[in-house]
């Protein structure tokens, strides 16, 4: 009964003001802090609700209420009126406390019923979560500080013609490559993602489908994405060890090869991973160029195989091939162009360790990828002159990075590029080697906050030029919505 | 030509085999589907009881296990999310994706608990679905246990009946050792305790056990200092009866507190292998409760 009062009296303004209460008070009392913090919400108050409902509409003209001011002009109501109110609001609060009983009685449930609903009510954010991701949206931030001594340093190894947008990049303080994805299944039978890429300008980095209902190990993708090539193709450059990718993979890959195009991969049946696969492209982007062959200029192949070692160890290791037909290769800043027969050969090794497994305290793994390639056709200089060519390049590099202790990882690369040299008459251009070999020398160390930001320092002693430079990179990598897949 | 014939063998000894493979994301669901498949099944599962379900990466051999998988059984609540999609969209194998008979996610046939107001990750690696750690409380199993056992019927209606009687052997069994267990833990009623990572809410609810205080400061991201020192002057005036930390987790915050307030610390397996005597879902309750019970102050 005290409650009843209570919850009586917090509403006691709806009782005085019935007429206006509606119109004007309840907009009021809606917006105002001070009531809604007072009132006791109508649900722990369903007595005082009802009883407040037989005032209003049973007794209120008693009190004379027709006025402005939302005071009741008598003060002292009659007093049988009182008691009249009081035994018919009694009555009728018996009669709802009798309905309540029943009601509890007839509704109770078995224990087991309980649970089941119980279960089924926690269960409601489980099914939602799927449709909360649904486009489920990932996003990448990268920015760096990067200090360059020679202050004039370019980044140009000799004997290469390099595709777009090669090197560490401008010094100073720049936006990387910060990524938006967005990716769900289509139906049953497929799944689809597309990746922008916003640094200087906004470029569609991968936008494909993919297969997720074919049977015996196949899967096909089409669309634009990156070529399972080599290890690090494959992978978005943010979730790279060091800073800038290998001097190996910008010169042959430059530095991820993507392009429109159709993959198909076959996964053995076999307890040892075993997974090969052709992709045909488009053929609009470097190493290739000028989408030959009524746009498919570009086929590759690729095989991988891996496993574990205990459960400390895990490998993978493969072969890849890719047969480009380029047309008319553009170096940007000699205007110098290759047309002819471009053949690249991958190998790829990967190992990673952690402690039975656990590499939440410490873990380590060393990756390298070597690159040969054979170009033949036609080299035609800025001033229309054609020279015919027959090269081949080679590069790689190996790299090792060791988290010693939880958050903090230590690495190391050593790269090199080697270039044959062309001849006399290709004296001046991309392809004279100059006789240099190009290689460079990092040191990284990095901390992670959580799984999802990433703070890093590296050093590269860069002797890519004949002059060679001090590279000093400040970057942070941060990942946000989606969970970030933890590709091997 | 010996590439072929290689081919042709590995292809025939996956398709001559007749048990149901089944590929679980963390040991208790193998052992369970052991429990309740017997010999008709295979079991591989992707984890050990000393890794850490949540930082697992989708490793080639992974790749080439669930490639093969009948039935995936995995906890999901997003326990997985940073790696079983990845699987899952690499296998090739349309059997067991979602939605699929071959998708079986325990957490679907529990009480979730610890689901989240507010899903932030300035709350650390927070799992909007609700707290994924489902089988540290032996009662979640039992309901586990009668919905795996549906989904075995249905993949392999053959041998229904074997999988039926499986499981009312396997509930009668799992009963009797639940009385026992009820009976055993009663001391460690209303305990208050300090864990590692929320991982245990679920046998934290079973057991009555009080958490005060999580080393972790936010999930997912390692204890801090300052975090520590915090629950240092916490445990002066209210004192916890043991620290708690699962066999996979890093030690050393544990060890720390435990130096400074005498408090005892108590490594659980959390799941099979986590210690060397948790080898099936039994004995891993039985070693568990045998070391919390250790702790208990007399």
């Amino acid at each position: 009964m005290p409650l009843i009062f209570v919850c009586i009296l917090m509403n006691a303004h709806q009782l005085l003001i019935p007429k206006y209460y509606n119109r004007f008070v309840k907009g009021f009392y809606m917006q105002s802090r001070y009531f809604s913090s007072m009132r006791l919400p109508l649900t722990t108050c369903p007595l005082s609700a009802l009883a407040i409902t037989i005032m209003a509409n049973g007794v209120t003209p008693a009190y004379g209420v027709e006025n402005n001011t939302g005071l009741p002009q008598d003060s002292n109501p009659p007093s049988n009126d009182v008691e009249h109110l009081q035994r018919a609001y009694e009555t009728r609060i018996q009669a709802l406390e009798d309905r309540i009983k029943a009601t509890e009685a007839a509704q109770a449930l078995s224990q087991e019923e309980t649970e089941a609903l119980a279960i089924s009510i926690s269960q409601q954010a489980n099914q939602t979560s799927a449709n909360t991701y649904n486009p489920s949206i990932g996003v990448i931030l990268n920015g760096r500080f990067l200090k360059q001594s020679p202050s004039d340093y370019e980044f140009n190894p000799p004997g290469f013609m390099l595709g777009e947008e090669p090197g560490p990049g401008e010094p100073g303080f720049g936006l990387g490559e910060s990524e938006l994805n967005l990716s769900a299944n289509v139906d049953d039978k497929f799944t689809a993602s597309i990746t922008l890429a916003f640094g200087e300008e906004t470029e569609v980095e991968e936008a494909y489908l993919q297969s997720i209902a074919l049977p015996h190990g196949l899967g096909v993708k089409f669309g634009q994405f990156f070529s399972n090539l080599g290890y690090l193709n494959s992978h978005h450059a943010h979730s790279d060890d060091f800073s800038f990718r290998p001097l190996a993979q910008q010169a042959f890959l430059g530095p991820n090869f993507g392009d429109a195009g159709v993959q198909v991969t076959w996964l053995a049946p076999s307890s040892l991973f075993w997974e090969s696969g052709v992709e045909l492209y488009r053929g609009a982007s470097f190493p290739a160029g000028g989408s030959a062959d009524d746009g498919k200029g570009i086929w590759t192949a690729f095989t991988h195989i891996g496993g574990d070692v205990g459960t400390s160890q895990s490998w993978r290791s493969g072969i890849s091939y890719m047969a480009a037909k380029v047309d008319n290769r553009e170096d940007e800043s000699s205007g110098n162009s290759f047309t002819g027969d471009s053949n690249l050969w991958i190998a790829d090794f990967i190992w990673k360790w952690a402690p039975n497994g656990n590499s939440r305290t410490t873990n380590a793994k060393i990756s390298a990828e070597y690159f040969y390639r054979s170009e033949k056709g036609e080299f035609t200089l800025n001033d229309s002159s054609n020279l015919s060519t027959s090269s081949h390049q080679s590069g790689w590099y190996l790299q090792a990075v060791y988290q010693f202790i939880p958050q903090w990882r230590f690495g190391m690369r050593y790269e090199q590029l080697d270039a044959e040299n062309p001849g006399e008459l290709f004296s001046g251009t991309q392809l004279d080697d100059q006789s240099h070999r190009p290689t460079q020398t990092s040191l990284m160390l990095d901390w992670s906050n959580s799984e999802f930001s990433r703070i890093r320092l590296q050093y590269s002693r860069d002797k890519s030029s004949p002059v060679s430079a001090d590279l000093w990179v400040l970057q942070y990598v941060a990942a946000f919505g989606a969970h970030s897949a933890h590709a091997f | 030509m010996r590439h072929l014939s290689l081919l042709a063998l590995l292809l025939f000894s996956a398709t001559s085999h007749a048990q149901l493979e089944i590929f679980s994301c963390e040991p208790e669901w193998s052992a369970l589907a052991k429990e309740l498949g017997g010999d008709r099944v295979e079991t591989f599962s992707a984890t050990t009881g000393l890794q850490d379900p949540h930082h697992i990466e989708a490793r080639p051999n992974l790749i080439a296990k669930i490639r093969n998988a009948d039935l995936v059984a995995c906890t999901g609540a997003d326990l997985e999310s940073g790696w079983l999609p990845l699987l899952l969209k690499r296998s090739g194998n349309n059997k067991i994706q979602k939605g699929n008979l071959g998708h079986f996610m325990a957490s679907e046939h529990v009480r979730l608990l610890g689901i989240p107001k507010q899903i932030d990750r300035g709350q650390g690696d927070i799992h909007a679905a609700g707290n994924p750690h489902i089988h540290t409380n032996p009662k979640n199993i039992l309901r586990i246990a009668k919905s795996m056992s549906g989904t075995l019927e249905a993949l392999d209606p053959d041998n229904a009946a074997f999988f039926k009687e499986n499981l009312s052997n396997f509930v009668a069994r799992w009963e009797t050792a639940l009385g026992r267990w009820e009976e055993k833990v009663k001391p460690l009623m209303g305990v208050p305790v300090v864990v590692y990572h929320d991982s245990w809410i679920y046998l934290e609810d079973w057991l009555k056990l009080k958490q005060v205080a999580v080393l972790e400061e936010k999930p997912g991201i390692p204890p801090s200092s300052g975090h520590l020192a915090q629950i240092i002057t916490q445990m002066k005036s209210e004192p916890a009866s043991m620290i708690i930390y699962a066999a996979y987790q890093n030690d050393k915050a544990a060890l720390w507190l435990s130096n400074r307030t005498n408090i005892p610390i108590v490594k659980l397996p959390f799941t099979i292998g986590g210690t060397s005597d948790s080898n099936d879902l039994f004995s891993l309750y039985e070693s568990s409760i045998n070391l919390l019970l250790k702790a208990v102050p007399h």
